[in-house]
């Protein structure tokens, strides 16, 4: 069941002019949440803005006996929202609901795990990689960006053992171009005999990319969709996604309570 | 203290309502809220069929509110009383079904059904969804139409009886007017305000359906003088909404004149809202010596504010 605190900001590090990471007090949801699961914020108590807003939890932040004592959350700056968690001063609160939503279903050896992020598309793959290093997985993430400079917590994800393929879009680090080129090459040369899970989130269109290619190499695919969205309970409707139901048939399916992560092969994308 | 207020034969336990559109069919929010300790929750609108509603996006937030256009995506009056109905009714909420229809014949219809179903404590009759071309903004309307519609379903159930009204009217009393005339137990108001937001850089609507309804604390001034008109119109209770975030605001409604109160919006905000606003109503009420939240309905000191100082 969700809670909803009053978050202490204990630390907010910018990453870059647009990016940031925020250290949020709020062990209880730290501690229940699962890869892939997701937060409502709301940066003050005021009534414009008025609506919160949805992030992946990023990571969750341990003390040395491994007690969950805070999660944090990859933002970027798009809106005046995400401009006051860009600005947001450690001591001041931060109404946060959660967890929220279905994580993602981690595989088991000797499947192997390929996560593929596009931008902010990053955040729910830092809990997603502990957790498969956990069960001694096999992964890589395929991370794209618009240049060297937004690529975030490469150390992190290395240190983990993952595997690293970057892409960014002026060739300032990585190959040049989109993320889907190399993972397309990668799925390709790859038996179909071994087992492989990919997980995908970032923009619309890299999401509808990497599931064409996955469905193209016959690869399951989990997608992390990133909608509008109201309320985060199944209360407003506002965050559905077009999914082909089990009778075949199209519905609009609410991605706070049937994901965010869902089967990528049953998505109708546009 | 007593917080009950009687809406016809319906007594809530207290005067707050979960808004039809807003809290899904309730049991999105069992685990969270205790059901029971509403007033009443107002479940999501039903027609006969299935329908999917609007592409994404549909919605947008505004300064302090938020445009909507989800095109009464719903699951069907038969499938809501065989799946969503016994949950309701085991955690003991007060169900207030939104009913929609594209004729009338289909209003009759679900009223019908719901009439048979065990749990339905009252019919809120949605006559002002700006949405949708085809749904019941023909009979909200026009005087005539709400009036026609409102007297069908009244044949067809002894279930208190509360058509929901449309601001997008030049004159909101007139038409509860008609629905009292043609038999209503109450009215409520309002339904959200007909709106329009552009994304200037792509120079396209900011939801799919390109027009939406607004709704927030953006909306509430308007919403509390069409209470307040609609008080002075008619002599049955009307259930007040519009941007209540906190109980003062739910207290305004009732001092222009509503019996109960919806809210919505801020549920989107703070799932947890109930309790506050019931603990808000309850310290204003001892704070002004009042005993019964009922006598705070149309109390308004209109005779001194008129007067000026």
């Amino acid at each position: 069941m969700p809670i909803d605190v009053a978050a202490e900001v204990i630390a907010n590090r910018a990453l870059s002019v647009d990016y940031n990471v925020l250290t949020l007090g709020a062990p209880t949801i730290a501690a229940s949440c699962a890869p892939g699961q997701f937060v409502m914020v709301k940066s003050s108590s005021r009534r414009d803005p008025l609506l919160r807003r949805p992030f992946s939890v990023f990571e969750v932040v341990r003390d040395s006996s491994g007690a969950a004592t805070a999660l944090t959350i990859l933002s970027k700056r798009i809106g005046v929202s995400t401009r006051e968690l860009y600005e947001a001063k450690p001591g001041q609160t931060i109404a946060t609901l959660g967890p929220l939503g279905r994580p993602f279903t981690v595989v088991e050896p000797p499947t192997e795990a390929w996560m593929v992020a596009g931008g902010v598309g990053l955040a729910p793959f830092a809990t997603l990689a502990e957790a498969l290093a956990a069960k001694r997985v096999k992964s890589a993430l395929f991370y794209g960006a618009r240049s060297g400079a937004e690529l975030f917590y490469l150390d992190f994800f290395a240190a983990l053992g993952v595997e690293l393929v970057l892409t960014t879009e002026d060739g300032s680090r990585g190959e040049k171009g989109r993320v889907v080129t190399p993972l397309d090459r990668r799925l390709g040369g790859r038996p179909p005999s071994s087992p492989l899970m990919l997980y995908a989130c970032g923009p619309e269109r890299m999401l509808a990319a990497a599931a064409r290619t996955a469905a193209t190499h016959g690869r399951p695919c989990q997608v992390s969709v990133e909608r509008i969205m109201g309320c985060g309970m199944g209360g407003c409707y506002s965050c559905v996604v077009p999914m082909r139901g089990d009778d075949g048939k199209f519905h609009h399916v609410r991605s706070c309570l049937a994901g965010p992560v869902l089967a990528a092969d049953q998505i109708l994308w546009t | 203290m007593d917080l009950a207020v009687a809406i016809g034969s319906l007594t809530l336990k207290n005067p707050f309502i979960a808004a039809s559109g807003c809290f899904g069919y309730g049991v999105e929010y069992a685990e969270a809220v205790d059901l029971s300790s509403l007033g009443g929750v107002a479940v999501k609108g039903l027609f006969l069929a299935e329908r999917e509603g609007h592409p994404a996006p549909r919605i947008v937030e505004t300064p302090a509110g938020m445009l909507n256009a989800i095109g009464l995506q719903g699951i069907g009056v038969r499938r809501f009383v065989d799946e969503k109905l016994p949950e309701l009714r085991a955690r003991r909420a007060t169900v207030i079904v939104n009913v929609c229809g594209t004729t009338l014949d289909e209003y009759v219809e679900v009223s019908r059904i719901l009439s048979d179903a065990e749990g339905v404590a009252a019919i809120e009759l949605n006559i002002s969804c700006p949405n949708i071309k085809e749904g019941g903004i023909q009979f909200g309307c026009s005087l005539n139409g709400t009036y026609d519609v409102v007297s069908a379903v009244r044949k067809a159930t002894t279930l208190p009886l509360i058509p929901k009204l449309t601001p997008n009217v030049t004159d909101v009393s007139s038409f509860a007017r008609a629905a009292e005339d043609a038999g209503a137990d109450a009215v409520s108001l309002v339904n959200t305000f007909l709106a329009m937001v552009i994304d200037t850089e792509t120079r396209r609507p900011k939801i799919s359906n390109v027009v939406g309804g607004l709704s927030g604390p953006a909306i509430r001034p308007i919403a509390v003088r069409m209470v307040w008109e609609c008080r002075q119109a008619v002599k049955i209770p009307i259930v007040g909404m519009g941007g209540i975030v906190e109980a003062r605001d739910a207290i305004e409604f009732m001092l222009a004149g509503a019996t109960a109160v919806q809210v919505g919006t801020a549920n989107f905000v703070d799932p947890f809202i109930w309790p506050k606003l019931v603990d808000g109503l309850s310290d204003y009420l001892r704070r002004h010596r009042i005993a019964r939240a009922a006598d705070l309905v149309g109390a308004l000191d209109s005779d001194s504010a008129l007067a000026g100082p």
